[in-house]
């Protein structure tokens, strides 16, 4: 029988109104409304709410916002506050860090100062998250697997803005807050050090951020092929393999001649996902730092393939005119 | 079941076209030109390279005269490019800029009917003369971009008072008091609409930045450019591609953006042409400028500059590469210095005085 299936859920998990285990360690209670959406259990849990913010997730969102506010404040001045302009603008709008002028300096504020504040208001935010995830873990008896991978990005995000700068001696280094100012600021950035491509921390971080993609295609298929065999219960099945986790690995066993376990799985995903970050970041720190040119880099070190070239051979005429 | 396959349908289709409204129809006509694998080659688009024809067609030449008879200078009064012109070919060449230049208009744009050719009352008649010497510069000393199909009037002007493509200085959008304009991170319109800075002409084809950003060791250079340098160089590339409708590997391999030995021979051209064009911005249009009419002035009070896209118009060659120099010999070269004056004398304008003696002995 042929069967349809889509992203949606085939079963509303719906159930009475549940708080949760009482939280430990902390004074507070969770708050907000306790309710249930359709639409939501099309998606995932029916039950919205209720959330425990804490002192945390208070001051992270506080000190977010602020991050925020800066930005967004700033980008509105940029178009001398005309509302019109700002919506038609606003993907191309940024607040850009400093010129290389000021090096580590601080900046006037209108000139690279805000950028700094704003820096420092949303690393102070992302790291009050990261605390939140890792004590609100401990809190509820879990493994601290979340908070490592959120460190893995945070490890990334501090080597762009932060480290690497700093490296340098220039916060012009960094990248501006905005969202076409960003993707034009990484195209300059491979230009400038001469092609990621050649760097070997890039192409570990697009081999982790693409199987990453891959793994979790494979994994979510699997566990939906096999799911009519109970592989829904995909943790029990570590220990107390059935059918479907059986089914499941001579699928890949026959196909590929190895599988995955149903708990080794899990420990790929998440190693794929951290070492996307991990590695992403050692090659940015790496890049202007250590190595000033990745495909003359690349060069030195036969990496880099060489092809016939067609026509003339093409020389710098600032070595045949003279300088000009 | 029926209306929902219809609705199904409609959603589908509507959102398909949402999609794709602003893709172009397949298949483009592709050009390699480097090693296959390595991308250098030109994808173009079969509909709108009908329409690069179009916009390219050469005028007919008019009918060539010979160059004996007597010399305009010794005909005409106050001729102080064009003298060592025969007076058939002077007129031709009269001709011709009209119709390059002012085809409604006609001669009255640069001369006033009833005072005689030889004032040069009107403004239009002494950029005329600034505009000769500077296209017969282009083609006599800078071969190396404008290559044996040399530049006329017509290059850039195609029939308009002003060519359609000119710059001025750049004063940055508004911002709020107190902002400081970083002149990039607005839609620019030089470089592709991308976020990029709004103005890659005052430094590069004008003032003689460097465009060189690039790492040139493989490990760390403490002499390094800021990185921030690259936005503006990226910056100019966009106008470069958009002006001269290819792509990044018309020039460059973009494997290796900053290395010559992987370039194609296009790329020296291109960087001869940026040397020229600062040349025809600082020796000729910028000296316009204390006399050009505030109309004709930018918003910074510039004049009207020139960048790639003056020519190029979209195409890889200004006019699809057709010779437009060898029905105009006259522009080929520049004009010989008078013998009686030094040659700088004969580029400046001459003082109201002078004007006046001048325009007394004119009746042409």
């Amino acid at each position: 029988m042929i069967e349809y299936q889509n992203i949606f859920t085939t079963v509303q998990v719906a159930a009475p109104d549940y708080a949760g285990v009482p939280v430990e360690n902390t004074h507070d209670d969770r708050t907000g409304v306790l309710t249930h959406s359709y639409l939501m259990g099309k998606l995932g849990d029916a039950q919205i709410g209720p959330i425990y913010l804490g002192p945390l997730g208070v001051a992270a969102l506080f000190t977010g916002t602020i991050a925020f506010l800066i930005i967004g404040l700033n980008m509105f001045a940029s178009v001398n506050w005309d509302p019109i302009e700002f919506v038609r603008q606003l993907f191309w709008l940024a607040l850009e860090p400093p010129g290389p002028q000021y090096g580590l300096s601080f900046p006037p504020l209108n000139d690279g100062g805000w950028w700094l504040i704003a820096g420092a208001f949303l690393t102070l935010s992302i790291m009050l998250w990261w605390w939140r995830t890792f004590a609100l873990a401990n809190n509820y008896g879990m493994g601290n697997q979340m908070a490592w991978a959120f460190a893995a990005a945070i490890w990334l995000y501090l080597v762009l803005g932060f480290i690497r700068p700093v490296l340098m001696g220039s916060w012009s280094e960094a990248v501006p807050f905005g969202i076409f100012p960003h993707l034009d600021w990484t195209a300059a950035f491979s230009l400038r050090y001469g092609n990621l491509f050649y760097n070997p921390f890039h192409m570990w971080s697009i081999f982790f951020l693409y199987g990453s993609a891959v793994l979790f295609a494979m994994h979510g298929a699997t566990i939906l092929a096999t799911s009519r065999y109970g592989a829904d219960r995909e943790i029990d099945q570590i220990t107390d393999r059935g059918t479907a986790a059986e089914r499941g690995a001579l699928f890949w066993r026959w196909t590929m001649g190895f599988n995955a376990s149903m708990e080794s799985i899990h420990k790929w995903a998440w190693w794929f996902g951290v070492l996307t970050c991990v590695t992403g970041g050692i090659g940015i720190l790496l890049t202007g730092t250590v190595v000033e040119n990745w495909y003359l880099w690349g060069m030195k070190h036969g990496l880099v393939p060489t092809y016939p070239m067609i026509g003339e051979a093409v020389v710098d005429p600032l070595l045949t005119e003279g300088a000009q | 079941m029926k209306t929902l396959t219809t609705k199904l349908f409609a959603t589908v289709g509507l959102g398909t076209a949402l999609l794709l409204g602003g893709c172009e129809m397949p298949p483009p006509e592709s050009t390699q030109w480097g090693y296959r694998g390595t991308g250098m080659e030109g994808l173009y688009n079969p509909d709108t390279l009908n329409e690069l024809d179009a916009n390219n067609i050469v005028p007919e030449a008019l009918p060539a005269v010979p160059a004996v008879g007597p010399k305009s200078k010794d005909v005409y009064q106050n001729v102080q490019v064009l003298g060592d012109l025969s007076v058939g070919e002077f007129t031709r060449l009269m001709a011709a800029i009209t119709e390059w230049v002012s085809p409604e208009e006609g001669c009255n744009y640069c001369h006033v009917a009833g005072e005689g050719f030889a004032a040069d009352t009107l403004y239009t008649k002494k950029v005329a003369r600034v505009m000769i010497q500077m296209t017969q510069n282009a083609n006599e000393n800078w071969s190396q971009h404008v290559g044996g199909a040399g530049v006329t009037c017509y290059t850039c002007h195609r029939g308009k008072n002003v060519p359609e493509y000119v710059w001025n200085i750049n004063p940055g959008h508004t911002v709020a008091g107190g902002m400081k304009n970083q002149m990039q991170n607005v839609s620019s319109v030089a470089a592709g609409l991308s976020s990029l800075p709004v103005d890659p002409f005052t430094p590069y084809l004008l003032d003689a930045r460097n465009g060189r950003h690039a790492g040139t060791t493989a490990l760390r250079d403490e002499g390094g450019v800021s990185l921030k340098e690259s936005e503006w160089g990226y910056s100019l590339m966009m106008h470069f591609s958009d002006a001269l409708g290819v792509n990044c590997t018309y020039c460059h391999n973009s494997r290796a953006f900053f290395s010559w030995e992987e370039s194609s021979p296009q790329r020296v051209t291109a960087w001869h042409g940026i040397r020229m064009v600062r040349e025809m911005n600082n020796d000729y249009v910028d000296p316009t400028t204390d006399w050009l009419p505030p109309h004709r002035l930018g918003k910074l009070g510039d004049a009207q500059k020139v960048n790639c896209e003056t020519c190029h118009q979209g195409a890889y060659k200004p006019l699809l590469g057709a010779n437009m120099i060898k029905d105009y010999p006259n522009l080929a070269r520049l004009a010989q210095p008078e013998p009686e004056a030094p040659a700088e004398e004969a580029s400046e304008m001459p003082e109201a005085s002078d004007m006046a003696d001048m325009a007394t002995g004119g009746d042409q």
